[in-house]
């Protein structure tokens, strides 16, 4: 076990490393320098000197990497080219709301994913399950983003249930949940689809497995062994799969925020990038990288505990 | 093979929801391909006087901020999504099989080396990437089409190399291989139209996800730049106007939705009846 946590740690680390090279090697590969290109082509020379010598642009080039690592490695990820704010203390105060949203729009799936599945598989073969197969892959091929203008303007504008805006009120729990309903369910309603078809996949597998076939020979309900024998077995391949989920979750998450013009991650980062601000686009990108990669190894090591035979999938 | 061939067209026709599918994907084609003759009005003709107009007989599916006709831009749209995911997908797969190829059947320090550079790509968050080389290029349909390229290929590269090694141990391989046959031989003769027709078949379930990128991007004014339509700037002009005319919000949806669900539904069909082994990846 802890031969496989040291070489999965290690891979995770090693693919930082490569993604933060090629994130700075990309900089030197267009034409023009970052600072040129978010002060744009009016800027006078005075300016974009004094941008220069703030990123560190004006050392050479080994120096620069040296110290892009270092600072990184620190938690320094440079400063917002505007408004001269750390940009680590600009994801520090909008990501907890992105956490928030991603967490809830995950509890969202979840329920209503593993719920379906059972229905699903509970009328296997009847209409119920034929309806379901193909909302499924409605709901998994729906862009999140049409969704989440639809239910705003169905919830928030007409009917007005909940507010079209923002993240709620700082310290106020219940217009947070409030805020957080529609764009959670946007991002959700793709993997309420994937879940549900997962879980009435592995659960036809796990139906005509022995100890099934028993509970069925001494005459308990269809309902009663999904619920309370299949399903435990069938919802091991959700919990290897809400990991990856939840780093996919994060990204549609970039888009709805911007429908809701809700504080995260996602609207920082696109802001950022039409205000063509690298410091900021850079440092929410590897910030992004590095969670997303915690995640994955964290469920990676939780499932090689409980499942030994995956520890030999790195192996060889 | 001519048999073979029918047996795919029975078992498509078979599956009523590939069927319609297949009719929503044939519609918008035609809509593309045909979209100067089948839009009502010039989509960049600007008309103040008659802005955020309701369908009527004159505009169809009303007209924009501008007065423009909606559903002219919607077809002329048509163009621009299947255009950037024609154009990119293509790309990506042939550079997919290329690389794919070479990890596969290539020295082994190669091989390691290409699948670390995979492996890194695929756990950047896809979006994040594609915005970090928005940032550095600038937003532009060609830029655009890079990004889906650079995104896509890593995925299509380790599908065709995992296709690749589970080939190159077989018997067809080995004899080759003993008949002292070039390596440019079995890659291009042997292991390529093996590996190539079972891409196709992921290309085209991908095809919806790359519409749907195109025109995210685009709502989010990086990618498609206005006046071209784009089915997501038609979407952004109608969420900005949402409280005036929500009308226009709702149809610009509608083709987004149509689409996805149409590419989804031929793609699913068509996989289940040319290869029914490639479930399992399209399900996890």
């Amino acid at each position: 076990m802890l031969s496989y946590a040291i070489k999965r740690i290690g891979l995770a680390l090693l693919i930082i490393f490569v993604v933060m090279l090629v994130m700075y090697a990309m900089v030197f590969l267009v034409p023009g320098d970052p600072a040129s290109l978010a002060l744009g082509p009016r800027a006078t020379p005075e300016l974009k000197h004094e941008l220069m010598v703030r990123m560190g642009l004006d050392q050479p080039i080994y120096v620069q990497v040296w110290n892009f690592f270092r600072n990184a490695l620190t938690g320094d990820l440079g400063y917002d080219v505007w408004s001269k704010r750390p940009v680590s203390e600009m994801i520090a105060e909008v990501f907890p709301n992105t956490l928030f949203l991603g967490a809830v729009a995950m509890s969202i799936a979840l329920v209503a994913g593993i719920g379906l599945g059972c229905l699903a598989v509970v009328w296997q073969g009847r209409t119920v399950d034929r309806v379901l197969a193909v909302l499924s892959v409605s709901m998994i091929s729906i862009p999140s983003f049409v969704v989440a203008i639809y239910l705003l303007l169905v919830f928030a504008v007409w009917l007005g249930w909940f507010p079209a805006i923002g993240a709620g009120e700082a310290g106020d729990w219940g217009s947070q949940i409030r805020a957080v309903v529609l764009p959670a369910a946007a991002i959700a309603i793709t993997w309420v689809g994937y879940l549900a078809r997962l879980v009435r996949a592995s659960m036809l597998e796990v139906m005509s497995a022995n100890h099934v076939r028993t509970a069925r020979a001494f005459g308990l309900t269809q309902a009663k062994i999904v619920l309370r024998y299949a399903l435990r077995v069938a919802i091991v391949p959700v919990v290897a799969i809400v990991a990856v989920g939840f780093g996919s979750i994060l990204s549609s998450a970039v888009f709805v925020e911007t429908v809701f013009s809700r504080p995260g991650i996602g609207t920082l980062i696109t802001s950022a990038v039409q205000k063509r601000d690298f410091p900021v686009v850079m440092g929410c990108v590897l910030f992004m990288t590095a969670f997303y990669l915690t995640v994955v190894t964290l469920a990676d090591l939780l499932m090689a505990k409980l499942d030994p035979r995956v520890r030999d999938t790195l192996r060889g | 093979m001519a048999s073979g061939r029918r047996n795919v067209w029975r078992a498509l026709a078979a599956e009523p929801l590939g069927v319609m599918g297949g009719a929503i994907v044939l519609t918008f084609v035609v809509m593309a391909l045909f979209a100067p003759w089948l839009a009502p009005h010039d989509p960049f003709k600007i008309d103040v006087m008659h802005k955020f107009a309701s369908p009527s007989l004159a505009h169809w599916a009303g007209t924009d901020q501008l007065g423009r006709d909606l559903l002219s831009r919607i077809i002329y749209g048509a163009r621009t999504a299947l255009g950037v995911a024609i154009t990119a997908t293509g790309i990506a797969g042939l550079a997919g099989i290329l690389l794919g190829l070479v990890a596969g059947y290539g020295p082994r320090w190669l091989d390691s080396l290409l699948i670390l550079c995979f492996d890194s790509m695929t756990s950047l968050p896809m979006i994040m990437f594609a915005l970090a080389v928005i940032t550095v290029l600038g937003p532009s349909t060609a830029t655009l089409i890079l990004v889906i390229i650079l995104v896509s290929i890593p995925g299509y590269a380790r599908f065709i190399r995992a296709q690749t090694l589970s080939l190159v141990r077989s018997d067809f391989i080995l004899a080759e291989q003993a008949m002292n046959a070039s390596t440019a031989r079995i890659i291009l003769l042997h292991l390529l139209p093996n590996v190539a027709g079972q891409l196709l078949v992921v290309l085209s379930m991908d095809v919806p996800v790359v519409i749907m990128l195109e025109a995210g991007l685009s709502y989010l004014s990086l990618g498609v730049k206005p006046p071209t339509p784009s089915w997501g700037n038609i979407l952004y002009d109608g969420y900005v106007s949402l409280r005036q005319s929500p009308g226009m919000v709702i149809i610009a949806g509608i083709p987004l939705i149509l689409a996805t669900l149409g590419f989804t539904f031929l793609g699913e069909a068509l996989r289940d009846a040319l290869d029914p082994r490639l479930q399992m990846r399209t399900l996890t």
